[in-house]
């Protein structure tokens, strides 16, 4: 019986020929990951286990995007403990602010993952690196403790579901759209301890911004990870910046999907998730002008890059953000902050009324930087829209594409794009 | 290992967010993290809760975030098992890794209510509603992780390699 992709990399990591769905392994890790909310957690471990030092100094990145810049004085000194730690191991990855990205749009930007990589985060959207061909997978802090200490993890072999993508997107639909409309159809435990492994002839036209938006949001269908093939769009992305061995994996023509899933990418439209989960998916033409909102975000691990910047801009370009709405931008690394900056998009966000932030996760998690009071909405463009999740427990969330965000943020109302 | 309690109940896809919301992230100490357990979803379980109740859901139990203070909030609340249809696989794997006790049981899940005593032998995988007398079935823990259970964790588990 073949492989799929995820469980060739995962062999090749294990040392073994050959493994299968359910299989236990270790398995050799590339990279592991942790931030400010989760690294303190496997500071502590790390050190109540009695380990003396890292496995690899070159191969640990701490990232303090989440409370940072620091919200109040608990979160300052949960970042001064992991930066202790850092500068105790010389630690060759730390990010802190200045320096500092959403983490998972600033690992791949600096070339720390790639294809063929196995990595684990302790953060759920790790599995964003599936986009580059890597295996890539969100874990707890006891996990990332373990991983700096010895360089392994343990995993279940997980099986697969295919995703068959065919055809190419219209304007204003995006690999957002594309994420959101899967977990629709599949809900939000449709992958649960599985692979979503995209292929087809609609990959090739998909950005790498789209891959990494679609890869990102894969852990909302539950999924242990979601990865894509590695080919030209891949190799433009990575060469140059991703400072290892390109290692290219491909699933075997015979390889076992325990189901199959079909979208044409043309009858894509743009998608919105209402609250309170990413599956309550409706499209744009359902919900258009219908739904009142109080603040736009326009960012996150999920679209917090370039092409995210650059739709937030089209759709802004001379007009003002709504009278009674907060639209807070906020470009997910330095390098995209500059990129922004030098072409001229910051000059497009102020002058249309819109807020622009350093990097930071910060209203995502309503962590600070954004935070709901009772009774208000938000379009945002990050990846969840539970219950309490950008603030207070009576808020909403409605998770939508930059350019509908940017469009929502024209309106006061959930807007199509192509209205305005 | 037994378990005995009073039980929680709760609906489908409770995430990670709800048990714990990211507004007391900012801390890593147990205790303070099980004073603001499960309260965007049940206010009252942190006044409610005793050593040893359980805690029963339906499907994809800790959807969301991968914050290990989630099961750790729960298990300092005093909760000793989680019952579950299915979990999300983070919250699983962090339940194991911090020594919370987890068991998936689809019937039991749908079955148990609110109030019920229920015992747990995690040895068996036999989950007992004393007060209705129905006995469930559930897969106990594979020979892999009972390991890292019975070591107290995973780092324990991994301390010998060190």
């Amino acid at each position: 019986m073949g492989m799929t992709m995820t469980q060739k990399i995962l062999a090749a990591h294990a040392g073994l020929p050959e493994v299968k769905a359910g299989q236990l392994i270790v398995a050799k890790l590339d990279l592991c990951l942790g931030n400010d909310i989760t690294a303190p957690v496997a500071v502590n471990e790390f050190e109540r286990c009695g380990a003396c030092k890292v496995f690899d100094k070159s191969r640990i990145a701490l990232v303090m995007d989440h409370f940072t810049p620091n919200k109040d004085i608990k979160a300052a000194e949960q970042v001064k403990r992991v930066r202790e730690f850092a500068n105790k191991f010389d630690i060759d990855n730390y990010f802190d602010v200045g320096r500092m990205g959403v983490e998972h749009a600033v690992l791949p930007e600096q070339g720390l993952v790639g294809p063929g990589d196995c990595v684990i985060g302790a953060d759920s959207h790790t599995c964003t690196y599936g986009a580059l061909g890597a295996f890539s997978t969100g874990v707890g802090s006891t996990d990332l403790a373990a991983a700096m200490a010895t360089g392994t993890a343990w995993f279940k072999v997980p099986s697969a579901i295919k995703v068959e993508l065919t055809g190419k997107l219209s304007k204003y639909v995006t690999g957002k759209d594309v994420v959101l409309h899967l977990i629709g159809m599949i809900g939000v435990d449709g992958a649960l301890y599985k692979s979503l492994e995209f292929t087809g002839d609609g990959v090739a036209a998909l950005s790498m911004d789209d891959r990494l938006c679609i890869a990102n949001m894969a852990i909302e269908a539950g999924a242990k990870n979601g990865i894509f093939p590695v080919d030209d769009v891949t190799l433009a992305y990575v060469n140059g910046r991703f400072k290892r061995e390109v290692r290219i994996f491909e699933a075997d023509p015979d390889a076992e999907y325990e189901s199959v899933v079909k979208i044409d990418l043309s009858e894509l439209r743009p998608t919105v998730a209402f609250p309170h989960l990413p599956e309550n998916t409706k499209t744009i033409d359902e919900c258009n002008g219908q739904v009142k909102i109080d603040q736009v975000v326009i960012g996150s691990c999920t679209n917090g890059r370039m092409e995210d910047m650059r739709a937030a801009a089209e759709i802004l370009k001379g007009r003002k953000v709504a009278k009674g709405v907060r639209c807070i931008i906020i470009p997910a690394t330095q390098q995209i902050w500059l990129d922004s900056m030098r072409e001229g998009l910051f000059d497009i966000f102020i002058e249309a009324g819109a807020a622009v932030s350093t990097p930071t996760c910060g209203p995502c998690l309503g962590g600070h930087m954004g935070i709901l009071a009772a009774g208000e909405r938000a379009v945002s463009t990050t990846n969840r829209n539970f219950v309490g999740r950008m603030g207070h427990v009576e808020s909403e969330v409605y998770l939508a594409s930059p350019y509908v965000a940017a469009a929502s943020a024209v309106t006061g109302y959930i807007t199509d794009p192509a209205t305005l | 290992m037994v378990v005995q309690g009073k039980v929680h109940k709760y609906g489908d896809n409770v995430d990670t967010d709800v048990i714990i919301p990211a507004r007391y992230l900012n801390t890593s100490n147990h205790q303070e993290l099980a004073a603001h357990c499960m309260e965007d979803i049940d206010k009252d379980f942190v006044k409610r809760v005793q050593p040893g109740d359980i805690i029963v859901a339906n499907k994809n139990f800790g959807c969301g975030s991968s914050r290990e203070h989630a099961p750790i909030a729960i298990k300092a609340s005093g909760i000793s098992c989680v019952i579950a249809s299915t979990f999300a696989r983070i919250f699983y794997r962090n339940a194991i890794n911090i020594g919370l006790a987890i068991l998936e049981c689809d019937e039991a899940a749908k079955d148990i209510q609110a109030g019920d005593e229920v015992k747990v032998d995690f040895d068996t995988g036999v989950i007992e509603n004393l007060t209705t007398g129905k006995k469930y079935q559930a897969e106990p823990f594979p020979p892999f992780i009972q390991n890292i259970i019975e070591k107290g964790g995973l780092l324990n588990a991994i301390n010998n390699r060190l």
